[in-house]
Order: structure tokens, then sequence, then C-alpha cells
């Protein structure tokens, strides 16, 4: 009998993983199964084009039953896993049908921190398909947004609204500058000014007591005591592991599965976890970290994947940190350690009003990560640099000599 | 050989192919990808694919000559 490989939650994690699988020659039968009936899609254009409506949900589709069944992937949409049985190798589905595996990927993701301010019509957050096509709807009727949380999903949005053409977008935060978990004070407050130069009114270092409603839509009040009239609201107050189904598994559950350093489940030889529901213990972080950014989901996917197909040469996860953003027409990237007590310093790129680089550095001086604006070259030389131990002030070198390569011909 | 194909409408600068595989992969100062050997030989093909597949909109093709 072939081995079964059971991969539950179908977004990027669990369908890189199928696609792995057969990229690394698995010969055995692949299972994906997600509680969503959508086809499998991707999440970072739900705060950006498809909320505009610049791309489509085919634009969005990580996989079609046509590009399933070639690859020899079985596809079971609209089945929710409700429990892991790790003494007889089996998930739980919702509708009691019990499949049995070899090797088990939890790929079940996260989902959107809910409103602590409960969620009368109008309140939103971004997490799914549908609570993007629900947004975009209210977007179009028009009125004042409020916009809940300054962190990558709240500032797309505020962005996005703005060039859909909303005249009274606000972005409250509690803390005292947007993006406060990833940048230090004084590069956040760049990123407070580029929202309030877009013509968004910023709340920074005040936070939310209440939405409530009102005869004609919504009031969001603040802990100074100002009442702000939305339309509609946005949380965007960040995400927590979809782990719940796991509870009765014996697995070590923490925020997130608990991982060894292959992204098996501690404890485990066949039971994987990829995406924005795995921690796992980072070489150079030194501590279990849990990431929630796309190219992490795709790189520990092919992890796995090969550490499935095979499991006597397993491969660590030991990723370079990369997330990008996209707000207004700025290209934000962000990678290695970077912010908090971190020491910086500040690079201007080829065009100074619009581009820069931030180099952090720790206290012996050793680069630890950057934040590049609408410079991608920098940010590939800065990504290539993380954990190489390599001075900040080397680093700095290599970005200012970072030119084009001159390929005369390579472009059409 | 293999054809690597970049759709330059397409291609948002996020990088991910120029780390995966630089020999292959570069970005001008716009920020969009330059594709350094339009051709790779065959044994090189599946690093390419997997370079080719690290882009989050899709931008790159490894085709057959
Ligand atoms: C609006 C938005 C914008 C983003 N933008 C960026 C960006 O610009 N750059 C970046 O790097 N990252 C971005 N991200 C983050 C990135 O999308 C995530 O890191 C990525 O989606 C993680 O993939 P995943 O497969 O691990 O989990 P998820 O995408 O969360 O998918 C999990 C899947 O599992 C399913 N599932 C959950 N529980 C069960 C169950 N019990 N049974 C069956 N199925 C289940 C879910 O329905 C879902 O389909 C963004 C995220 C969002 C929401």
């Amino acid at each position: 009998m072939s081995p079964v490989t059971v991969i539950v939650g179908t977004s990027i994690g669990g369908v890189r993983t199928a696609q792995g699988l057969r990229a690394a020659g698995y010969d055995g039968e692949v299972l994906l199964v997600g509680e969503e009936t959508a086809l499998p899609y991707d999440k970072p254009p739900l705060s950006k084009g498809l909320l505009a409506g610049t791309s489509s949900i085919e634009d969005l589709t990580l996989l079609t039953e046509r590009a399933a069944r070639e690859a020899g992937i079985r596809l079971l949409l609209g089945r929710a896993a409700t429990g892991l049985d790790i003494g007889t190798n089996t998930v739980t589905l919702a509708d009691g049908e019990r499949l049995r595996y070899d090797d088990v990927v939890i790929a079940t993701g996260a989902r959107a921190r809910p409103s602590p301010w409960g969620e009368p019509r109008g309140v939103h957050v971004v997490r799914t398909l549908g609570d993007a096509q629900r947004l975009a709807v209210d977007l179009r009727r028009g009125g004042p947004l409020v916009v809940v949380g300054a962190g990558f999903i709240g500032a797309e949005v505020a962005a996005t609204a703005r060039g859909l053409g909303a005249a009274d977008v606000t972005m409250v935060d509690p803390a005292p500058v947007p993006l406060s978990r990833v940048l230090d004070p004084e590069v956040a407050r760049w990123f407070a000014g580029l929202h309030a130069g877009h013509g968004v009114t910023t709340r920074f270092g005040v936070g939310v007591e209440g939405i409530d409603r009102a005869r004609d839509g919504l009031v969001v009040r603040l802990a100074d005591g100002a009442r702000l009239p939305a339309a509609t609201v946005v949380v965007g107050i960040g995400a927590v592991p979809q782990d719940g189904w796991l509870r009765s598994s014996g697995l070590r559950i923490d925020d997130g599965v608990v991982c060894d350093r292959y992204s098996r489940a501690v404890g485990t030889e066949h039971v994987h976890a990829v995406g924005d529901v795995a921690r796992w213990p980072h070489p150079r972080a030194g501590e279990l970290v849990r990431a929630e950014h796309w190219t992490n989901a795709v790189e520990q996917a092919a992890c796995v994947a090969h550490n499935i197909t095979r499991p006597r040469q397993p491969r660590a996860h030991a990723p370079v940190e990369y997330v990008w953003s996209d707000q207004y027409d700025h290209t934000i990237q962000l990678t290695g350690r970077t912010g908090g007590r971190l020491g910086h310093l500040t690079v201007p790129g080829p065009d100074p009003d619009r581009s820069f680089a931030v180099l952090y550095a720790d206290a012996e001086g050793t680069f630890t990560g950057a934040v590049t604006v609408n410079w991608p070259r920098a940010l590939v030389a800065c990504r290539q640099a993380v954990g190489t131990e390599a001075p900040a002030a080397e680093v700095r070198d290599r970005v200012t000599a970072a030119r084009p390569r001159t390929t005369t011909g390579a472009r059409p | 050989m293999a054809v690597v194909k970049a759709d330059l409408a397409l291609c948002q600068g996020y990088a991910n192919c120029v780390v995966a595989a630089d020999d292959v992969f570069d970005i001008d100062d716009d920020g969009v990808v330059l594709v350094l050997r339009g051709e790779v030989p065959e044994s090189e093909r599946p690093r390419i694919v997997d370079a080719a597949r690290t882009c989050p909109v899709s931008a790159l093709e490894v085709a057959d000559s």
C-alpha cells in the first residue's frame, strides 16, 4: 500500500507542501483538506489588489481543480478537521469521516484576532476572501472609515481605501507610532507621516474604548474621550493561530504547534507543521518563533515536503525573515531582526525623497536586519547579509554599492 | 535548455527570486526583475523552477525551449 500524507489547511502553506511533495518525488497519496469551500487562494492581495478591485479571484487562486488533478493531489474542500489522533494516525473531520495518514501536515494558519468591542454591522476583520469581499462592498458604499490597529494589514487597508477615493479615513493605535512591533520610533514616525501625507487622519497613542451603534452608523469611542463617527470600522489587531482543533491531540500547543527544528511537532516523527500555525526553534533567534509571513510559509512548506520524502536526511528550517507590504505607491520590505532596542543607521536610496534603507545592528555593531522603502536592490543586499555576522557598516557599503548590473538585452 | 521568462508588468520587486538564484535573477533600481540568463541547462532546471516558484505574484516562468 502506498503511503498517505494528509495536509490540513488549504492556503499557501498547505498548497505548497502538497506541490512540494510531488516536486520532491513523493509517490504516495496526497490529500489536501480545508474547511473553506473556495478553491485555495492567496492572502496578501486581500488587503491590496483584491480590495482595490485591481486583482480578481482568479488572480488569487493557488490551485485549481485541474491543477490538483494533474499533480495527483486530492482536494477535499469544505471539510473542517476537528481532531488529530497521533496514536492511530487519523485526522477526524467535522462530518465524522476519519482519514488515516502516514504523515500529517498541520497548515491551519491563523485567524484574525476578533474585535474586543463586538462586531456590529459595519465592523470588519480581514483574513479570508469573504472578509475582504464584504469589506470591499462597504468601502464602496462610502462614508467615514476608522481603521483600528496600525500594523501591516491596518496600514494597507487605510492606503487602499484612500486609493479608492475614501475621503475620511482615520487610523487609531494605542502605540505612539505605527508598526511599533517591527520599527524603532524614529523610522516609525516616517510611516506615520506617510499616512498623514496621503490624507489619513492619524490618532496614535490612544486606545479604543468601544464601538457603539449609532442611528446612522457606528461611533468609535477613544480613551481620550474623542468619538469618531464611522460607516465602516476595520479591526486589524493581529492574528491567533488556529490550533483549537488539536486541543485533545496530546501535541504541545503553546501559541501554535511547538515543533523541533525540522518542523515536526515535538515528540513526533510524522506530524509536521508549516506556516502561521507553526512555532519552532529558530537557530539565530535562540528561541521558539512563529512567523506570519508568506515567504516563511513557502520556505517551510518546501522543507517539510523534503522531510516527508527523505526522512533520513531531514532539513532544518532556518529562514531569513522577510516580509513585504504595499502601501500607497510604496513598497516596504523588512528582513531579519529590526526595531526594538537595536541601533540603526539610514542610507538614502537612488531617489532620496522616496527611497531609503534603515539598517539595524546589535550592541556590537553586527548587522541584524533592515527595512527598505522603494529600494528592492538594497533589500536583496540586506537579505543576503542577514545571519552572516557582518558589521552593519560593511552592509551599508554593500547597499550603497548595490548598482544594477547592466545586462543589455535582458529586458525586452 | 530551459527558457526563463519574466512578466515585467507583474513584477513587484519582492525579490524572492534574486535571493533564491542570484546567478539567474537580479533586480534593477526601479525594482523590476532582470533575467541575467534567459536560458539554463536542463541540469539546473529544478533549482530555477524552485526559484521561480518563490515569486509571490507568479511573474516568472521556466518553459521548454
Ligand atoms: C490581508 C492579509 C495580507 C497579507 N499580506 C502579506 C504581505 O504583504 N506579505 C507577507 O509576507 N505576508 C502577508 N500576509 C501573511 C500571509 O498571507 C500568511 O503568512 C499566510 O497566509 C500563511 O499561510 P498559512 O497557509 O500558514 O495559513 P493561512 O493562510 O491562515 O491558511 C490556513 C488555512 O487553513 C484552513 N483551516 C483552518 N483551520 C482548519 C481546520 N480545522 N480544518 C481544515 N482547514 C482549516 C483555513 O481555512 C485556511 O484556508 C497577509 C495576510 C493577510 C490576512
